[in-house]
């Protein structure tokens, strides 16, 4: 019986284990795959050069990189004061039954696949900004011009994809805040506006903080949305107007034609996608140990 | 003459903080608004411009020229099939390692690099584990462009979010319920089978429901490692088509807008009788640790 047991308990602990080694052996498989061209083409070549054309023999990853980081920027700089003031009204403003009517929605807006997103985002947003948005740019400067595929349509599909991240992080955070610190600050003769801002908020920062990087992680790691809506050219952009490649597009775009030396400069991206999203990880992880702690 | 001057300045003051409080407020409702639109103009668009498209010849018809006409059977087929398969492998899995999180491990190194590497799984892009997929399954162990690749890449891709969900819902199972099972003579493991599982199968359901979600709605791991053949599989080694991979074909190719619309409406409104459905059964463990708690 004793035996018995003990055989089970090593069943679990085994199948415990099997994600961290999935961990280890997707990350073995991204560097064997990717490392070998990164060194042989040198990885200053490779993450600063500026040209990108495989079928060439000329793999500069910076258009992609660049891209990569424009669109997640934008997404951040439309999402993050969305998601902390949504976060905020769900724990500090709104009732209770609007609270309990707006968190469905925003698990609703998490469970979206990212290709229906992409969908709207083609269809709908991309039309928008060439009607709505190339005018007002030419009032400024008459060379504008964009088909529409470009770096802030991704930003603001993104941005709404990020939401339920920032949303839900940065909520739970707020409501960890003690009550004694609101408390405090009401009987001190604050008002509720004082007290959020002044109080809770700074309270919560570290989780918030969280909540950010997350999302940042999420719109870099993006890749179907963004593919149909930032318009795919491997060229450095000029404007938000511009349409750029991302990393993960270029990936999932050039995968399925590629020959064997540029499928391992696909994978050389990967590993540049994977330590970025590697870093964002580790930094969430140290805010939230913050957190835990305060 | 002074002090009014300085009264002034005070309600001139007030004034001021009021006003940035009421911006302050009307952004907040502003942003939370938005939020409720963008989801409303997201679900919306697609449902107007899709269900008149749908009628029942679409699901049991199989596409032809492309995907331009007939329907999606052989789609719904791979999908379904493609789901089975990443949920029978990561289910097993993912409770196993549940439970020896909650009810074995002791907070030892290894532990804590476990519980780190899990997490650290959840934060893969998708198109990373398309990748290894790739290269691992579909390559290296032969596999190729097949349902059994592309179901063992989704079944490591939902295992952090089953792992997660039945942690949390086998926490909530009272200490008083294992106690009385290990005082009656019970092994430990008696106890878990016979006690702790069964009262914490939703917690267990939601992340299955929540698994299948995500295995539906994936794209760009499916696509590399699953292919993207239109024909109906016959085996767990044949290539196939899932849903979401049909709707980003159809997309990026033009090929139809009213296909594109029918097949985004059907992935819209399976995605949200899952979360519907998560939802129910999760309010329904919540409930009971209220009460026993």
């Amino acid at each position: 019986m004793k035996k018995y047991e003990k055989a089970i308990e090593m069943i679990l602990f085994i199948s415990a284990t099997i994600a961290t080694l999935s961990v280890f052996l997707i990350t073995f498989f991204i560097f064997k795959e990717g490392l070998p061209i990164l060194l042989e083409y040198g990885i200053l070549n490779f993450v600063f050069g500026a040209n990108w054309a495989p079928t060439n023999g000329s793999y500069g990853a910076l258009p992609m990189i660049i891209g990569s980081v424009s669109v997640t920027v934008g997404a951040l700089i439309i999402g993050v004061p969305m998601g902390i003031a949504c976060a905020i009204f769900l724990a500090e403003i709104a009732p209770t039954p609007l609270v309990k009517l707006f968190k469905p929605a925003v698990e609703l807006l998490a469970g979206i696949p990212s290709v229906v997103y992409g969908f709207f985002g083609l269809s709908v947003i991309v039309p928008m900004i060439r009607t709505y948005i190339l005018p007002i740019a030419q009032k400024f400067n008459s060379d504008a011009f964009t088909t529409g595929y470009s770096i802030l349509g991704g930003a603001i599909i993104l941005a709404v994809m990020i939401l339920p991240t920032i949303i839900n992080i940065s909520e739970n955070s707020i409501r960890a805040v003690p009550n004694e610190y609101k408390q405090g600050s009401l009987a001190l003769g604050a008002s509720q506006f004082d007290t959020i801002s002044k109080v809770i908020v700074p309270a919560a920062k570290s989780g918030i903080i969280t909540s950010v990087v997350l999302g940042m992680g999420r719109a870099v790691g993006e890749t179907m949305a963004v593919i149909l809506i930032t318009g795919n050219m491997p060229k450095i952009p000029g404007s938000p107007l511009d349409s750029v490649a991302t990393m993960t597009g270029t990936i999932a775009m050039e995968m399925g034609y590629a020959s064997p030396m540029h499928q391992r400069a696909l994978f050389a991206t990967g590993i540049i996608l994977f330590v970025f999203i590697m870093l964002l990880n580790v930094t969430a992880t140290f805010t939230t140990r913050k957190l835990g702690r305060g | 003459m002074e002090m009014q001057a300085s009264k002034i300045m005070i309600s001139n003051k007030k004034i001021n903080l009021n006003i940035k409080e009421k911006v302050s407020y009307f952004a907040i409702y502003l942003a939370a608004i938005l939020t409720l639109v963008a989801l409303i103009s997201i679900i919306g668009y697609v449902l107007m411009n899709g269900v008149k498209h749908i009628d029942f010849n679409f699901f049991i018809q199989e596409p032809s020229s492309m995907g331009r006409k007939g329907g999606i059977f052989s789609i719904i087929v791979g999908t379904i099939y493609l789901t089975l398969v990443s949920i029978a492998i990561a289910t097993p899995i993912g409770v196993a390692a549940a439970i020896y999180l909650t009810e074995y491990a002791k907070e030892t190194k290894l532990v804590k690099i476990i519980r780190f590497g899990t997490e650290t799984l959840a934060g893969i892009p998708s198109i990373i584990f398309g990748l290894f997929g790739f290269v691992f399954f579909v390559i290296l162990l032969g596999f190729r462009w097949s349902i059994l690749s592309g179901g063992l890449t989704l079944a490591i891709m939902i295992l952090p979010t089953l792992i997660r969900t039945t942690e949390e819902s086998l926490k909530t199972v009272p200490q008083s319920f294992r106690e009385g099972s290990l005082a009656l003579g019970a092994t430990k493991w008696q106890t878990i089978i016979k006690v702790v599982l069964p009262s914490s199968i939703s917690g267990i359901l939601t992340g299955l429901i929540l698994g299948i979600g995500r295995a539906v709605g994936e794209t760009a791991a499916v696509m590399l490692t699953a292919g993207s053949s239109l024909g109906l599989p016959m085996s767990i080694m044949d290539p196939t088509r899932t849903m979401s991979v049909h709707l980003y074909i159809l997309a990026s190719e033009g090929l139809s807008k009213e296909k594109t619309f029918a097949t985004a409406t059907v992935l819209i409104i399976f995605v949200v009788l899952i979360n519907f459905s998560a939802n129910i059964l999760a309010n329904k463990y919540m409930k009971r640790t209220k009460i026993e708690a």
